[in-house]
């Protein structure tokens, strides 16, 4: 079963990276980017085959590790 | 003073951190790597900069899930000692021994250059021999020394005198130029609530010699000796 995990800077705190992304797309000429926020995403690929287990695995590998939640926000997608 | 230096695969500044030991003390600090028992009989653990395992995930986050975290754990619960220069600062954190996150520098740019810093909290293991409010110059060298809190935190920062220095102009002033990285309140380094644990990013242990061009780091290391006299 395949576990996507998204990490993105938490609403409020500052994001450099998204904002010289729009930067560089405004450059670019694309006009009315209003904000761009970066972050990542992370493919698990877990032995577990029951969709709620799977989930509630890669939500505790996301608090312990994969996302700090001091400055970040995750969701998790099953697939 | 019985010290140790840990290190993590891409470590690089742990010779400087010795450098800064040795001169305080006369002799060299245990030198550990992360797959080594950390001995329970330390004054101080100190962990050095560098990059360790890559800066993968997260500036630190690797190593602060490293076994020999869990003995720096026990070493601090115990209330023992120790300090976090600009990698290990970020460890510290992603340990959860200081609280807060270490951003990407507003400006995006590695920044390798000298900083002043103001003495915001004197009279502890890591500050006794500067005056409150000295202003001292620092080499810094990261790209992620952003430093970030919630509201609540930095109240309980500054609140309880938990801020240990802060970016100024060489004149000891507060000013966002000052600045570099754009970590919320000109915060340098912080302290835990016992004043036991310390982390900073920029790097005092690169000035302590006329032959680097400047003593202005050595209060930090003279203060750890002075605290440890008697070990």
């Amino acid at each position: 079963m395949k576990a996507r995990v998204y990490v993105m800077p938490k609403a409020g705190v500052l994001d450099p990276q998204g904002k010289a992304i729009g930067t560089a797309l405004e450059g670019l000429g694309f006009g009315g980017v209003t904000d761009v926020r970066a972050g990542k995403v992370i493919e698990l690929d877990l032995a577990e085959t029951d969709a709620a287990k799977a989930k509630a695995a890669a939500e505790e590998m996301a608090r312990k590790l994969l996302a700090n939640t001091v400055i970040e926000s995750f969701r998790v997608e099953i697939a | 003073m019985k010290a140790a230096i840990v290190t993590f695969p891409g470590t690089n500044r742990e010779r400087d951190m010795r450098t800064a030991l040795k001169r305080v003390t006369g002799r060299d600090p245990l030198m550990l790597f992360h797959r080594d028992a950390l001995p329970d009989d330390l004054d101080l653990v100190v962990l050095p900069g560098g990059f360790s395992y890559g800066d993968y995930l997260r500036c630190g986050a690797m190593a602060a899930q490293s076994p020999i975290m869990r003995d720096v754990r026990n070493h601090a619960a115990r209330g023992g000692h120790v300090l976090g220069v600009c990698n290990g600062f970020q460890i510290l954190i992603e340990a959860g021994l200081l609280p807060g996150g270490l951003l990407r520098n507003a400006s995006l740019r590695f920044l390798s250059m000298d900083c002043h810093m103001r003495v915001e909290r004197t009279g502890t293991a890591f500050t006794s021999h500067w005056q409150q409010g000295a202003v001292f110059r620092s080499p810094m060298a990261h790209g992620d020394g952003n430093y970030f809190a919630d509201h609540a935190t930095l109240e309980r920062l500054e609140g309880e005198g938990l801020v240990a220095f802060r970016y100024t102009d060489a004149a000891g002033v507060v000013t966002e130029a000052a600045n570099r990285n754009g970590s919320a309140n000109n915060i340098a380094g912080i302290l835990s609530p016992n004043l036991r644990v310390c982390g900073l990013m920029p790097h005092p242990e690169d000035l302590v010699d006329p032959l680097m061009g400047g003593t202005d780091g050595l209060p930090m290391f003279e203060s750890l000796a002075a605290t440890f006299v008697s070990a």
